[in-house]
């Protein structure tokens, strides 16, 4: 019974992918990817990975959507490749298929796995959850150095700003005047959105959920509320958003620096007091995941006023 | 057959295609949302056959691995960074004068190729 259910989600992600791919424009093609997203949320609860599917429904789904979204309304049709490079695409993709197709029929048996490695040091980390325990423990290093992607790709971002609005304010989210139905959900929405956010922050030590899903729901809140103009967007250049943002990886780096004066090895953390030392962490990237995913999706800082923006980029 | 009948195999394949689609819409489509769009569906395909390796690393317990597990999240999270710059690189094509836009850009660079072979 399970099988057969599992197959109709693989045939629906499959014919979701299939949508993205051949819709005539780019917004259906959009709409199709929030949908395969969550389609492979569904997938990957039936993995047994509910901080995956946590992960792939809030981030892979939800805030990545919002960014095609909204780019995918703007764009003006291009015609595909022409017949040849489409068949040539067609075989190079048929091929890598059957290569994976190949690859996974023949996995080796037993699987290799570091479960036994990961459940048998859980208990000196306080923690419950074995994959917050890889992420913020086992390879903290990883973690870290994800909070800096996210950042540097908000410099990439807010450097395609002209100079002299650099230290401005991002655009509104949306131009247009929001329909009241908008406008209530955004007011009685958000308080949920924040609750249910601090939970997942708070439940990931022990059980799915974590900074990553906790700060992408909070995210989504703050972005419903600039999406129905209740308050605009914060100025680039204000000292408290930035010290927001450089809160959680410096708070993460400076307990990774303290880690080898007092447990003997970067980010590594004293026996005994690990899971508040970890919880405090994970506080702090999760208020500043939540503000840089919020800030990614808006467009970098512009002039005031209607104005589209010029070709220009040097005052 | 029995192990074609479970279901880390059943979403392997399904991992495979994924992958698939996405390569080919990255090479055919025209428009640059829609390759993005396609790099996406790739990613997602490639997170999924470490998710079936994940699941069939099952032990201690854990319903999967948790170090794929946690690779997974942290893909995911710099796939979404890799996106929205992508993006913000289109959204700022996008509001350039026309004579700057990439059919143009093409045309411009074959007629300097043009006067350089001459």
């Amino acid at each position: 019974m399970s099988l057969v259910l599992d197959s109709f989600l693989g045939v629906l992600a499959l014919a979701l992918a299939l949508r993205v791919l051949l819709a005539r424009e780019a917004l259906a093609a959009a709409i199709g990817f929030v949908g395969l997203g969550l389609v492979l949320a569904l997938l990957w609860v039936r993995l047994d990975a509910a901080d995956v599917a946590l992960t792939e429904a809030a981030i892979g789904s939800g805030v990545t959507g919002l960014v095609l979204l909204r780019t995918a309304a703007a764009a003006k049709p291009v015609a595909p490749q022409g017949v040849a490079v489409r068949g040539l695409a067609a075989l190079i993709a048929f091929a890598v298929f059957c290569g994976l197709a190949a690859l996974v029929l023949t996995l080796p048996e037993p699987a290799p796995s570091l479960a036994d490695e990961a459940a048998a040091h859980l208990e000196a980390t306080g923690l419950g959850n074995p994959v917050t325990a890889v992420l913020l423990v086992y390879r903290a290093l990883d973690t870290l150095l994800e909070t800096v992607v996210l950042l540097l790709a908000l410099i990439g971002v807010w450097s395609l700003s002209a100079d002299r609005d650099w230290a401005g304010a991002p655009p509104p989210l949306w131009r247009f005047a929001p329909t009241p139905p908008l406008v209530f959900l955004a007011r009685i929405l958000p308080p949920l959105g924040i609750l249910m956010g601090l939970y997942l922050f708070w439940t990931g030590a022990d059980t799915p959920g974590g900074a990553f899903q906790g700060g992408a729901v909070l995210a989504a809140a703050w972005l419903l509320v600039l999406l129905a103009g209740l308050r605009a967007p914060p100025a680039a250049g204000s000292r408290r958003l930035r010290a927001l943002l450089l809160f959680g990886p410096a708070l993460f780096l400076a307990v990774g620096a303290l880690g080898v004066v007092f447990a003997g090895a970067f980010l590594a953390y004293p026996e005994g007091i690990a899971k508040p030392i970890i919880l405090v962490v994970e506080a702090a990237i999760t208020a500043s995941i939540a503000v840089t995913l919020g800030l990614l999706v808006l467009d970098p800082p512009q002039p005031p006023g209607p104005l589209p923006v010029e070709g220009h980029s040097s005052p | 057959m029995s192990a074609l009948l479970s279901t880390p195999t059943l979403f392997g394949l399904t991992g495979a295609a994924l992958v698939a689609i996405g390569l080919y819409g990255l090479i055919v489509q025209g428009d640059a949302v829609r390759r993005i769009l396609a790099f996406n569906i790739l990613g997602g395909g490639i997170f999924l056959l470490f998710g079936v390796i994940a699941r069939r690393g099952a032990g201690a317990g854990f319903g999967g691995d948790p170090v794929p597990q946690a690779m997974v999240i942290t893909g995911i999270v710099v796939a979404f960074s890799a996106t929205a710059l992508a993006v913000a690189l289109v959204r700022r094509l996008q509001a350039l004068p026309p004579e700057a836009e990439d059919g143009d850009e093409a045309t411009a660079g074959a007629s300097t190729e043009r006067e350089a072979a001459s």
